[in-house]
């Protein structure tokens, strides 16, 4: 047991990438699969999970070898350990599901570039214990995921008018089209962006003028 | 492959923009590109470096598959890209001072820039020779520059215009890349 503080895992540690830090929504980290693969909601679920997998094995390793890492060859060797896992996960994929793997295309392979994870290992699993980085990198790929999902739900409603495949409005509905393509993905991030800018700022003012009446 | 050189440019640069139809290189794209002042030299030194990691792509793709260790391609061109924009650093910083000032914190980000990764996969992929690679390179370049100036340019005007408070930062970013992606539609079909 460390007398240290801040070896503590608390529910702050998990929920810090749930919300208050999400990866995607707040610290805007991790876009390019973000609006890629979320055309459709199981694409979005299968590189959510794949990104959490790789997070959690890198950040045990490193948070593992932290103190045997020289400081000069970190970044070099951060790279090195998550394209290990990365391709562990490439292959994986090929062999559980062919369909998913053509789907998600390069993007897989294309999660070592994936800033958020380089700057996990950066900032929390090189400086903290084993078991407190795991529960950080599965709160920040927990938040990953539904972030991912937020996306994917939306563009695969509107975009082709189904939910993980299965049909939800019958042969009457249009779909809108734009939603699947590129602009979509966009598009459908700066809603989600403004809305909780706008729940946000409405909190704020709720919580300036409660505190006017209780003056 | 039998594609053309040409079909391939215009690809790479219109059709399949890499940042607005592929989805790479968005942080560069949406960090970068505040101002012209900044998003041109970003664009620049990016694509010199897709220049350089295509070329040294190539040469490790020979090498992998004649020992037949193709799972080894991810680390191998994470690798030569980190070096690759280790050494640009270094040749900057000896032969022009003040471009490397001038560049300062954008090169190392270069690194962790998927755009770049995902040129050296997809022209694995897509076997292209030599001379394929390199003008598929310039091109997926061009594209990037292309993109990131269009997009400073945007924000740069829209500095002088009133916007609600909730439109201010990112969300109102992503649905000028939005609009600027539907635009780039219209060359959906040019050379295919």
């Amino acid at each position: 047991m460390s007398k240290r503080s801040n070896d503590n895992i608390t529910w702050d540690t998990f929920s810090e990438g749930l919300w208050r830090d999400n990866p995607v929504f707040v610290m805007l980290l991790g876009m390019c699969p973000v609006l890629a693969v979320t055309n459709s909601a199981i694409n979005a679920l299968a590189m959510g999970l794949a990104t959490t997998f790789v997070l959690l094995a890198s950040g045990a390793l490193i948070s593992l070898l932290r103190h045997s890492i020289p400081k000069q060859v970190r970044i070099a060797t951060y790279i090195v350990i998550i394209a290990t896992f990365v391709t562990i996960v490439d292959y994986a994929i090929q062999a559980i599901s062919l369909d998913l793997y053509n789907a998600l295309g390069a993007f897989i392979q294309l999660i070592v570039a994936n800033c958020m994870i380089l700057g996990r290992a950066e900032a929390y699993a090189s400086r903290n214990r084993p078991l407190k980085s795991l529960t950080n990198a599965l709160g920040m790929g927990a938040g990953f995921t539904i972030a991912l999902l937020c996306l994917g739900v939306v563009r695969e409603v509107l975009g082709a008018g189904s939910l993980f495949g299965i049909d939800l409005f019958g042969p009457r509905f249009e779909p809108w089209v734009v939603m699947i393509l590129p602009a979509g993905g966009f598009i459908v991030l700066g809603a989600w962006l403004l809305l909780f800018e706008w729940l946000k700022q409405r909190k704020e003012r709720l919580e300036l003028e409660a505190a006017a009446e209780t003056r | 492959m039998t594609e053309s050189l040409s079909f391939i440019f215009l690809n790479a640069v219109l059709a399949n923009n890499f940042v607005l139809a592929l989805f790479l290189g968005l942080c560069p794209f949406l960090g970068v590109s505040g101002k012209l002042d900044t998003a041109i030299p970003m664009g620049l030194a990016t694509m010199f470096v897709m220049l350089v990691s295509s070329v040294c792509a190539y040469l490790i793709n020979i090498v992998l598959v004649t020992f037949e260790i193709e799972f080894l391609r991810l680390i191998a061109y994470i690798a030569v890209i980190a070096s690759a924009v280790q050494l640009v650093e270094m040749a900057l910083k000896k032969l022009s001072p003040a471009l490397f000032r001038s560049l300062g914190i954008f090169l190392p980000l270069i690194t962790t820039n998927c755009a770049i990764l995902g040129l050296a996969l997809f022209q694995t992929f897509k076997e292209y020779n030599f001379t394929q690679s390199l003008v598929y390179a310039i091109g997926a370049g061009i594209g990037f520059i292309l993109a990131i100036v269009l997009m400073a340019g945007l924000r740069e005007k829209l500095e002088l215009s009133t916007m609600p408070s909730i439109t201010q930062g990112a969300a109102v970013s992503l649905m000028l890349g939005g609009l600027l992606s539907l635009s780039f539609m219209g060359f959906a079909g040019l050379g295919g």
